[in-house]
């Protein structure tokens, strides 16, 4: 059985880490390298920092932080936000990430995603999905932080993206994110199913419950979280006992 | 000659052939206080106190990329000479004969063996396999049913570490040593158990990657650089 990978998510504009509720409504919770450093030492598995405003204006605030970071980093970590060419994930890849997940870009031109993969390998490639609930079994992908619809439909675009050569998918729930309500289960679930690359689920995760449930009921491996450390609800020791108390393997020491 | 003579003073020798992320492993190395400098040129790899070849990237690329530059045959003559290597997840990789990833093709033959590809997840069949193998896996001692399992580690790369602790792999092909003598930990992944670890006199490599491997990686690091007085 493969260990279920908890990934602490750094949402960052400017100069700051902030948390939203919905992407929106945004509250500086302290500073990228201090939260890193934190999360890192206290066992994260990954980190995942995303510029939210990046792709509003540029990306050389993010490229600074990673820089920063990948100094006393030891873990794997994903950068997004901004990501708009086979240079940009170059830069990013150069200052230490080891995975870019691209959002905007990819559904402009679904193409970079096959390049990149090419380029630079599928498992460097992670492709952002901003979910929102379209009615019934329905969501829609949305981008720039939930402002933007694109029209196309999450389901059908996480199969395009696997064909394109994407390594993971990371999925936010704009309906969950920062609602501390729990993971939106039927989304997941109806993803699960069928998907053949890893899926990052991504918005909602309240308790370190939320968590166990949404490992337990929709067959997930890996989840990302931000509020629960943020807010000081659970730290991700707490967060991992209580996955071991229910049988499922995490990694245990660092 | 000065220039050239340069990286005689560092620690390490980081090797450039060509790929994208070597700040990870640089830093690494810093962490611990040693100094590095990444060289991509063939008297370069002559003067090295020490040489890592990282990884990350296709194993004919990676070959190819270490041929434009000149420094296969100078990697062969620093490790005949007793230079201590580590080559890292790719880098580990080349160290054997061969490779059977897009095709085959030739490696350093340093360690004979062969690099083969996991699995497809349809011949496995296991909930949840897939390929790449990314994520943090355990490392096992070996079992050869002579070694004293106890001290199979002393002395070596894992002396400090304890077994089933965790490290971080991203691949999809792994080394099948002809000489198991020169494994010194597996790990299992789909049902198949692989060579994590090899070490054969001044040359070592881990089919993970240390340097992402948070504290547990770094401490391999600096056994590495402790075991031969770096």
């Amino acid at each position: 059985m493969k260990k279920v990978r908890i990934i602490a998510r750094l949402d960052v504009k400017g100069p700051n880490v902030i948390k939203g509720v919905h992407l929106e409504c945004l509250r500086v919770v302290g500073k990228p390298g201090d939260l890193a450093e934190k999360y890192y030492l206290e066992g994260a598995d990954e980190l995942l920092y995303m510029d939210i405003v990046a792709s509003l204006y540029r990306r050389d605030n993010l490229l600074n932080i990673v820089n920063q970071a990948s100094d006393k980093i030891f873990i794997p970590f994903t950068v997004g936000g901004g990501i708009r060419s086979l240079q940009d994930i170059k830069e990013f890849l150069k200052a230490g990430a080891d995975k870019v997940a691209i959002n905007t870009a990819a559904t402009e031109n679904p193409n970079l995603i096959s390049k990149a993969a090419r380029m630079f390998g599928s498992q460097c490639i992670v492709l952002s999905i901003e979910a929102k609930r379209r009615g019934d079994n329905k969501w829609e992908v949305y981008t720039n932080n939930g402002r933007e619809r694109t029209g196309l439909d999450v389901i059908e675009w996480i199969k395009k993206a696997e064909d394109l050569g994407a390594g993971e998918i990371l999925l936010t729930s704009i309906d969950q994110e920062g609602t501390k309500k729990g993971f939106d289960i039927e989304l997941i679930k109806s993803i699960s199913e069928f998907a053949s690359i890893p899926i990052i689920v991504s918005g909602g995760a309240g308790s370190s419950d939320d968590i166990y449930k949404c490992i337990k009921e929709c067959n997930i491996d890996t989840i990302a979280i931000a509020s629960i450390l943020h807010y000081n609800i659970s730290s991700i020791p707490q967060i991992k006992q209580n996955l071991l108390q229910h049988n499922i393997q995490v990694r245990k020491r660092w | 000659m000065v220039m050239i003579k340069n990286n005689e003073k560092f620690d390490v020798s980081i090797i450039n052939y060509g790929i994208n992320n070597l700040k990870s492993v640089s830093m690494a190395f810093q962490k611990i206080g040693k100094t590095y400098k990444i060289i991509e040129k063939p008297e370069e790899v002559l003067f090295a106190k020490s040489l890592i070849l990282p990884g990350i990237g296709a194993f004919g690329d990676g070959m190819k990329g270490l041929k434009k530059r000149g420094l296969i045959e100078p990697i062969k003559q620093k490790i005949n000479e007793g230079t201590p290597m580590l080559g890292i997840c790719l880098g580990m990789q080349m160290l054997f004969t061969e490779s059977e990833e897009f095709g085959l093709y030739d490696g350093l033959n340093l360690i004979s063996g062969r690099v083969i590809p996991f699995k497809k997840p349809k011949e496995v069949n296991l909930k949840g396999y897939k390929v790449p193998h990314m994520g943090w896996n355990e490392l096992k001692k070996p079992y050869d049913g002579i070694k004293n399992f106890e001290s199979s580690w002393n002395g070596t790369l894992l002396a400090d570490i304890n077994e089933k602790i965790d490290v971080y792999f991203v691949h999809s092909y792994y080394p099948i040593p002809k000489n198991k003598e020169n494994i010194l930990a597996t790990t299992t992944y789909g049902n198949q158990e692989f060579c994590a670890v090899v070490k054969k006199e001044n040359v070592c490599g881990t089919q993970f990657h240390p340097e992402k491997s948070g504290n547990v990686g770094i401490q391999i690091l600096k056994k590495f650089c402790e075991l031969n007085n770096i």
